[in-house]
């Protein structure tokens, strides 16, 4: 018999009798212990990857009411469900057409490693849909693998190249992102290998704090103009985005839409990052449920939902349900990161001897700013990197883009929508009060929206 | 001062206050190496003869809004006037020049290239800059050269409070005086090396760095004590503490 394991694992002895005696501090678990000791040995912040990891209230919160006798279902087979999206008809000569309504966010070579980039190009590309660059520019390699590939241009400015500007897609122009609204990113000199320092214009080898604000303009009059530079310099041929960190969404979208956006990206606090102080990751930022249906609001008042300006969402997308839910909440579609990244072998279990050497296991790896990723995602190290095959990775990435689409066609189909972008707020119910206030849809069995009037 | 249009070599002339800045912005996107443009009435219009890549020659003869020749290429573009935000944002190369004064950000982030502002400069002028050479005829505002990456910022007057704060690789040369310097920049050394860039970017900023002569400035650049986290390991130091003590019990007992 054994005690507890303080690794955070559940050990099955705990259930043991012998050890009911045992209560462990809700305020002060192991988790907290552990930081706390671990602080206290190293007096730095926890850095780390990923998005939120407590609970929040998400859109498993919600559920589809489907068909009944006021509404009739299609077939599933047989009758047609559009899944296609444009973004940026109104303003740009080269609108984005995606083939379905979920994109790839945006992930930078450097915290990724060339082959992860591939991969994500690969999958995306066979799916019909669009990928990002991140903080750190474009590559060769990106541009060649991704058929709709969107330009961030973000505070750091690292590798910005009005030649990869006119390249692209579409540019999306970074306020913030979910996992840190109001926080700039994080590269570690584990990962500031030659290349990437070269791109970013950096001594190898630092500890690299990404500017958190854009250099050359604050607030939306400001932006409002940088849109035009933007427009100017790419002669009007490709859509604007502003993506925003889900803080203050109903505020946020209606400047970005003044500011001349043509889409508005909303990133929940689930949403991922490659590094940056666990503190911002987990109490910065409002859940992805919470901010759709504002960002929504903002968009109706001004007249362009579903118009002018699209809505992408993002934070914390899985499934086809999360898809289809941010879509019957008014999104235009969905963005997956964390998730594209499981997808290609993120926390793959065939690695878990590897993960417990690092010290932890497949399931719980979130240390992508460490550069050591067994996986060979989140690393610069070549040997790692070689690990991932492009190929087989972006196969396994579009098999789950085509899984996130149909599950989204199924529950459209189910509520009778011959278009995903058809579902509607009417279409759902809240489990708990939480979420029927977040996301102003009825308590399940009411009609009660709590806030409503 | 040195023009770059000769009289009668203007193959294409814009008066903002007939055409939109589009169908400017498009002409030059449009435009072949030996072109010459000259643009009058800007009016304090924005993003003014940005995006350029061609080799041509563009003379903007009054005052400009934000991001006037941003992410500029090449060729050269002349302001007879000042410049609100952003000037030669991200300038790769080539050079952009004013005779007057620029407000907040002048050169941001720029890669490549030569910016010459003849009067003063606002806040953060050069801030995030990765590669450029900007000169200022005269003073600079607080927080210029915010986190340089790389290039030379050369001020020919006075430094506004925090310069250089959190710089990495950038170098500047102020000839007055410095307010004070941010976080992790401090003065350096001037060395032959660094006059001798000092002085090519003097001359070629001329006619802002007139008269001034490179033995009269100081250098300024990072401590780089920002470029690595510190982390403590208290857990080591009480291991080792502990051996210590084990290895002098051990000694002790031995020689009983």
């Amino acid at each position: 018999m054994t005690a507890p394991s303080p690794d955070g694992f559940e050990p099955a002895e705990a259930s043991h009798p012998d050890f009911w005696h045992l209560r462990e501090s809700y305020t002060f678990d192991r988790n907290v212990i552990a930081e706390i000791r671990r602080a206290a040995n190293t007096g730095i912040y926890r850095i780390r990857g990923w998005g939120a990891k407590r609970r929040l209230p998400t859109l498993d919160d919600l559920v589809f009411l489907g068909a009944s006798m006021s509404r009739y279902p299609l077939e599933g087979y047989r009758e047609a469900c559009g899944t296609d999206v444009v973004i940026g008809e109104h303003r740009a000569e080269r609108p984005v057409h995606l083939k379905i309504p979920v994109t790839v966010a945006g992930m930078s070579f450097g915290s990724l490693s060339a082959q992860a980039k591939e991969a994500l190009g690969r999958g995306a590309s066979a799916a019909g849909t669009s990928t990002t660059t991140g903080d750190g520019g474009m590559t060769d390699e990106e541009r060649q693998h991704s058929a709709t590939l969107v330009y961030q241009y973000l505070p750091s400015r690292y590798g910005m190249n009005p030649d990869h500007l006119r390249v692209a897609d579409a540019i999306e122009v970074v306020v913030g992102q979910g996992a840190k609204p109001g926080g700039g990113g994080m590269l570690l000199g584990q990962k500031i290998t030659e290349r990437v320092a070269e791109m970013r214009t950096l001594p190898e080898g630092i500890d690299q704090r990404s500017a958190c604000r854009h250099p050359d303009w604050t607030g939306p009059d400001d932006l409002e103009i940088k849109i035009g530079e933007l427009r100017e310099i790419t002669d009007w041929q490709v859509p604007i985005y502003v993506k925003v960190g889900a803080a203050r969404p109903y505020y946020d979208t209606a400047l970005a839409v003044k500011a001349g956006a043509d889409a508005v990206v909303v990133d929940g606090m689930q949403g991922g990052t490659a590094a940056t102080q666990d503190v911002f990751i987990e109490h910065v930022g409002i859940p992805t449920l919470a901010a759709i249906g504002e960002s929504v609001r903002a968009l109706r008042e001004l007249g362009v939902h579903r118009r002018e300006v699209k809505l992408i969402v993002a934070g914390g997308i899985r499934s086809g349900a999360d898809v289809a839910k941010a879509l019957a909440l008014g999104a235009d579609a969905a963005s997956i990161g964390t998730a594209a990244l499981i997808a290609i072998g993120d926390n793959d279990p065939a690695y878990e001897a590897e993960y417990q050497a690092l010290g932890t296991s497949a399931g719980y790896w979130e240390d992508f700013q460490a550069g050591n990723d067994p996986a060979g995602i989140t690393t610069q190290d070549p040997d790692l990197s070689a690990r991932l095959d492009p190929v087989l990775a972006g196969r396994r990435l579009e098999n789950y883009l085509q899984v996130l689409t149909i599950e989204t066609q199924i529950l459209a189909r189910a509520n009778g929508k011959s278009h995903v972008l058809n579902l509607e707020p009417e279409d759902l119910a809240a489990l708990t009060v939480e979420a029927a206030a977040m996301a102003k849809v009825p308590l399940a069995g009411t009609a009660w929206i709590p806030g409503a009037d | 001062m040195r023009l770059h249009l000769e009289p009668g070599g203007v193959t294409g002339r814009f008066d903002l206050s007939a055409v939109s800045r589009r169908e400017l912005n498009q002409a030059l996107h449009d435009a072949s190496a030996g072109e010459s443009f000259e643009v009058v009435n800007p009016r304090g219009a924005h993003a003014v003869a940005c995006g350029i890549t061609a080799d041509i020659d563009v003379v903007v003869r009054g005052s400009v809004g934000y991001y006037c020749a941003g992410m500029h290429q090449r060729g050269r573009v002349l302001v007879e006037g000042n410049a609100s935000t952003g000037l030669a944002e991200n300038i790769m190369s080539g050079e952009v020049r004013i005779t007057g004064n620029a407000t907040m950000s002048a050169g941001a982030t720029g890669c490549g290239g030569l910016v010459v502002v003849g009067g003063n400069a606002g806040a953060r002028c050069g801030i995030s800059m990765k590669g450029v050479d900007i000169v200022v005829g005269g003073d600079v505002g607080h927080m210029s050269a915010f986190m340089a990456q790389a290039g030379n910022l050369v001020v020919c007057g006075d430094a506004a409070a925090d310069l250089g704060d959190s710089i990495y690789e950038a170098q500047i040369f102020v000839r007055g005086d410095v307010e004070s310097l941010g976080a992790d920049c401090i003065e350096k050394e001037m060395r032959p090396a660094h006059t001798e860039t000092l002085s090519r970017l003097l001359a070629a900023a001329s006619p802002a760095g007139d008269g001034v002569d490179a033995s009269e400035f100081r250098r300024y650049g990072s401590a780089r004590r920002l470029y690595n986290f510190t982390i403590d390991d208290v857990d080591a130091a009480a291991r080792q503490a502990r051996e210590r003590s084990e290895g002098e019990r051990d000694a002790r007992e031995a020689a009983r």
